[in-house]
């Protein structure tokens, strides 16, 4: 049940932010921002002290839940609301409400307009995200794929950049159709499971073991894959990314990032790769391409960009790549780096399109041929800039480095070219990033931009997030930890 | 004739006393307000009826009409459309003073001929209501012709209604007639046993006629390639009007064309499965393709109509390999939740229009979201259920034709659902696009200038309270869809 509520203190407060829209700017965020203190505090419950709030570890079949919700929905489809979580879920949770927290720090001072309507979304967005993370019935899960689609597209449509409409327009459909696909996979999956057994059921417990293979399986696979893959996002379907990520504000641009990436990088580990573990085996050798032609391809775009949002976007997809490839590796290590980058990425991503958006509010540009010398001016943000950059970038003692080293570790024992290839990622990432910090930071100032340096409130999200990258890179068991028996029950052997 | 019959007819009663009353007091009294009410009251009058006095069901009553859940079903939603109609028409016809108590006869005439064609089971009761209705609407479609000052161009789009439509009914009478020279019956219940006994299974003339039928019906539903009339007479007919021609006439047919195909045992013929075949894959494609094209939102809803029953052929095309439930339950789901998103879509333009002026192109919705929030949002969540994106009625009404095409195994209907839905999104976020942006600076001040009445706006919010409980919580709907769905 904690994690209904987790889900209805959001979509209540979204609500009484849009209600409260006619008292002023400052009324809508304040609700915002108790909604999402009131989740982080039950988040932090449900991680450090699960007995002193209630709850008690159900164990069935298919692992250990530390929550577990079940209640009828819609019977005459065998359709159930099945909200459960594991370690691995629940770190995504904290992620996910956690990264909240940050863009409605980011978001306090940029958005002026209907600033009821924006929490509403930036809320439900939350609550979608949770949902996709906790959602164990498929038609569920397909339910919060969707729901957490339009509150981002009101996002990206309504307080977007110059060329939001192109942005938003193909954010929705290239989700949408790869929803599609996933749509008539799961209606495929069921009917042929229901042919099978004569029992109709969208739980992910029944349909586990279905037995789907050979060319059927093979489709139903692919139909799954592709709706991840376009929003982790893999190339070739990942342009839809650089101009949702560009043209969102700021605290779009962080949740995009930072968790809605990560809801792929999930469904590919939970329901791709488990439900169909036959072709999965059989296409892993593609999709492992996929990640390493995704990291080196769009690190080469990124090199190109003089739109500082578009170059820190092509880098997420960059580093998705490694998650890409972490999880078709599907051994101990690299599913653990996978998970470890999913986190580290949520992240740095989230910092660097903070200070991209922030930068933007005060300058109004994003081309960083206009940018120079901002050392002088803004010494604080150039300092986090740096920071966050290399963080990016794999530096040791920071969360990235123990996802890729990981991931690496892991996909050696099953491809050498491939991680091979997939190594020389480190290297290009140096590149493109160092050319950001001396494109902006140093050099000089030609433009002779004047502007504030970054708020109280921007100081404190990147601390917090500086903490969470350093806490990952030195004592990454921690979640390893946490990770390690959902991991176990999705069938990996651990050494 | 028994009580039982009586009490069944009670609905059909209701609606004719309610025409004869409407006619008379129009005759003596010209008062649109009176009118409007006496119109009104009568329709809720014969939608509630049942609700006080339990209709004896199943039964055929006299040879024409017969009276199970399945039709019951489909009246109510028929009377429903007509009273959100009929709320909708005042304050529409209410700006311009000219006489506008006769519209409200035709559409009781209307509604009665929609009635009858739900309740039908014999070929004389469908040809019947299906006269009443087309004969009614021609006139409807033209209504505001007479007036000096009106929106669009009525005229036109009533005489193509006319020529489609008479040229529809030629066809299906046609196909009748075959049908009876053949069989000697016109109950659909014996047209299984009558062409088994007589033998005239394989015969030639029997494929013609059904595809007559269906051609004909097809001309209804506004299928591709016979779809032409659908775009002129959505734009030129009053916008009540419009609203009408999208649900109400619509439903009444599909309600007929399935239970006559199930019940006669049409889907042995293989010619008849790929006309509908392709006719449903053209329709998706062409009807998603050209509504790309439109910049007028009644021609855009033209056309994505035509896609939608192009979703809703699935449903019919499955019925021949899945159980005839599941076919009944997909598409009272799909035709309910259509019907209320297209109600609620008219309502929102009829509620910035009136017979002299009406909004309707794009750009008129333009910063809507910023000027009228409650509108918009109405407008918003209408569009995103005819994309069927989840939380709303259409998701699930979506949901369900891929159940039925999965079950019946129609890959390749199915890819151009997908495809078709794909290019849908497009001009529905078009749409939903212009509603949010800022206002165009400088334009002239709020283009919604005239009061929105009480009426309208009950209507606007019991519809989309309905959307948003069906694509929630659907159960209760299902419950009653399986009820009804058990007799076939």
């Amino acid at each position: 049940m904690i994690l209904v509520w987790l889900m209805l203190i959001l979509f209540a407060g979204g609500i009484g932010a849009w209600l409260s829209e006619s008292r002023g700017i400052g009324v809508p965020r304040v609700i915002a921002l108790v909604a999402i203190l009131l989740d982080l505090a039950l988040v932090v419950f449900m991680l450090l002290a699960p007995d002193s709030i209630g709850l008690t570890p159900v164990t069935n079949e298919q692992g250990e839940w530390l929550v577990l919700f079940q209640a009828d929905w819609i019977p005459r489809f065998g359709i159930s609301f099945i909200f459960a979580a594991d370690g691995f879920s629940l770190l995504l949770i904290a992620l996910t409400v956690f990264l909240g927290l940050i863009s409605l720090g980011s978001a306090w001072h940029e958005i002026k307009e209907r600033s009821g309507f924006f929490y509403f979304n930036l809320l439900w967005t939350l609550a979608g995200v949770i949902g996709v993370f906790t959602a164990l019935d498929l038609f569920l899960f397909f339910f919060y794929w969707e729901v957490m689609l339009i509150p981002m597209y009101f996002i990206i449509a309504i307080w977007g950049h110059e060329n939001k409409e192109y942005a938003a327009m193909k954010f929705f459909i290239f989700t949408q159709v790869s929803g599609l696909l996933m749509l008539l996979s799961i209606l495929v999956l069921v009917f042929f499971n229901y042919q099978a057994t004569e029992v109709i059921t969208f739980s992910y417990f029944e349909l586990l073991g279905n037995g789907l293979s050979g060319g059927v399986g093979m489709l139903v696979m692919l139909g799954f894959f592709i709706a991840f893959a376009t929003k982790l996002p893999a190339v070739p379907i990942h342009n839809w990314l650089p101009d949702a990520h560009s043209q969102a504000p700021t605290a779009g641009s962080v949740i995009l990032a930072g968790i809605l990436l990560k809801t792929g990088a999930y469904g590919l580990i939970r329901f791709t790769v488990p439900l169909f573990p036959e072709p999965s085996m059989a296409f892993a050798p593609i999709a492992m391409t996929l990640g390493v032609v995704s990291i080196l391809y769009t690190a080469k775009v990124a090199f190109a960009q003089n739109d500082l949002k578009r170059l820190i976007a092509y880098t997420s997809v960059s580093h998705m790549g490694f998650v890409l490839l972490g999880v078709y590796a599907w051994n101990a290590q690299a599913l653990q780096g996978a998970v470890m980058t999913m986190l580290a990425h949520g992240f740095s991503a989230a910092a660097l399109f903070m200070l991209a958006g922030g930068l933007q509010h005060r300058i109004h540009t994003r081309d960083m041929d206009k940018m120079g010398g901002f050392w002088g001016v803004a010494p604080k943000m150039s300092f986090m800039a740096l920071f966050f950059t290399v963080a990016a970038v794999g530096m040791p003692g920071l969360g990235n480095f123990v996802g890729e080293f990981l991931v690496l570790l892991g996909s050696f024992q099953v491809s050498i070219t491939t991680t091979a290839f997939a190594a020389l990622g480190l290297v290009v990432a140096a590149v493109y990033s160092l050319i950001v910090i001396q494109k902006v930071f140093h050099g000089e100032n030609k433009n002779n931009y004047e502007f504030d340096d970054l708020t109280f409130i921007e100081m404190g999200c990147f601390a917090l997030m500086m903490i969470g990258l350093l806490w990952m890179g030195l004592y990454p068991q921690s979640m390893l930890d946490m990770a390690e028996p959902t991991l176990r029950s999705l069938g990996v052997t651990f050494p | 004739m028994s009580t039982d019959v009586l009490i069944d007819l009670l609905q059909i009663i209701m609606l004719t006393l309610t025409s004869v009353v409407v006619m008379l007091v129009a005759g003596f009294k010209r008062e649109h307000g009176l009118v409007n009410v006496l119109t009104t009251a009568g329709l809720a009058a014969s939608l509630l009826v049942f609700v006080f006095i339990d209709p004896i069901l199943p039964l055929q009553a006299t040879e024409l009409l017969y009276f199970d859940e399945y039709s019951l079903f489909f009246s109510a939603l028929i009377i429903l459309g007509a009273l959100t109609v009929s709320i909708l028409a005042y304050p529409y016809f209410e700006s311009h003073h000219s006489n506008n108590e006769e519209f409200y006869i035709l559409l009781m005439t209307a509604t009665l001929g929609a009635v009858v064609l739900a309740c039908s089971t014999h070929f004389v009761s469908f040809f019947i209501g299906m006269e009443m209705l087309g004969v009614s609407l021609y006139a409807m479609i033209a209504y505001p012709v007479h007036s000096e000052k009106t929106a669009k161009f009525p005229l036109e789009a009533a005489l193509k209604y006319l020529i489609m439509s008479g040229l529809t009914s030629g066809l299906i009478l046609f196909g009748i007639a075959l049908i009876y020279a053949l069989t000697g019956t016109m109950f659909f219940n014996d047209l299984a046993p009558a062409i088994e006994t007589q033998d005239v299974a394989s015969s030639p003339v029997i494929i013609a006629a059904w595809l007559m039928i269906i051609s004909g019906v097809a001309f209804k539903l506004s299928l591709v390639p016979f779809h032409i009339w659908t775009p002129d007479a959505y734009e030129g007919a009053p916008v009540p009007v419009t609203a009408f021609l999208a649900t109400v006439s619509k439903a009444a047919m599909l309600a007929v064309t399935l239970r006559l195909l199930l019940i006669s045992d049409a889907f042995q013929y293989e010619a008849l499965l790929l006309v509908l075949t392709v006719m449903a894959a053209a329709s998706m494609l062409l009807g998603n393709l050209l509504a790309l094209l439109q910049d007028n939102v009644k021609r855009l809803l033209a056309y994505s109509s035509i896609a939608h029953f192009g979703y809703l052929m699935i449903v019919i095309i499955a019925a021949a390999s899945v159980p005839g439930m599941l076919s009944v339950e997909s598409m009272g789901f799909y035709i309910a939740a259509y019907f209320i998103m297209s109600l609620a879509g008219f309502a929102v333009i009829s509620a910035v229009s009136n017979s002299g002026k009406e909004l309707d192109m794009i750009s008129d919705y333009q910063g809507l979201f910023w000027r009228n929030p409650w509108l918009a949002a109405v407008m918003i969540t209408v569009l995103f259920s005819l994309a069927g994106i989840p939380l709303t009625a259409g998701f699930i009404g979506k949901f369900y034709i891929f159940t039925s095409g999965v079950e019946g195994s129609l890959w390749f209907l199915l890819t151009m659902l997908i495809i078709g839905s794909s290019i849908g999104l497009y001009y529905y976020l078009r749409i939903i696009y212009a509603i949010l942006q800022q206002p165009a600076k400088g334009s002239k001040k709020d283009p919604v200038t005239q009061a929105i009445p009480f009426g309208t706006h009950a209507v606007l919010a019991s519809m989309i309270a309905t959307i948003i409980y069906l694509g929630v919580y659907p159960m209760p709907m299902i419950n009653i869809l399986q009820s009804l769905a058990a007799a076939f």
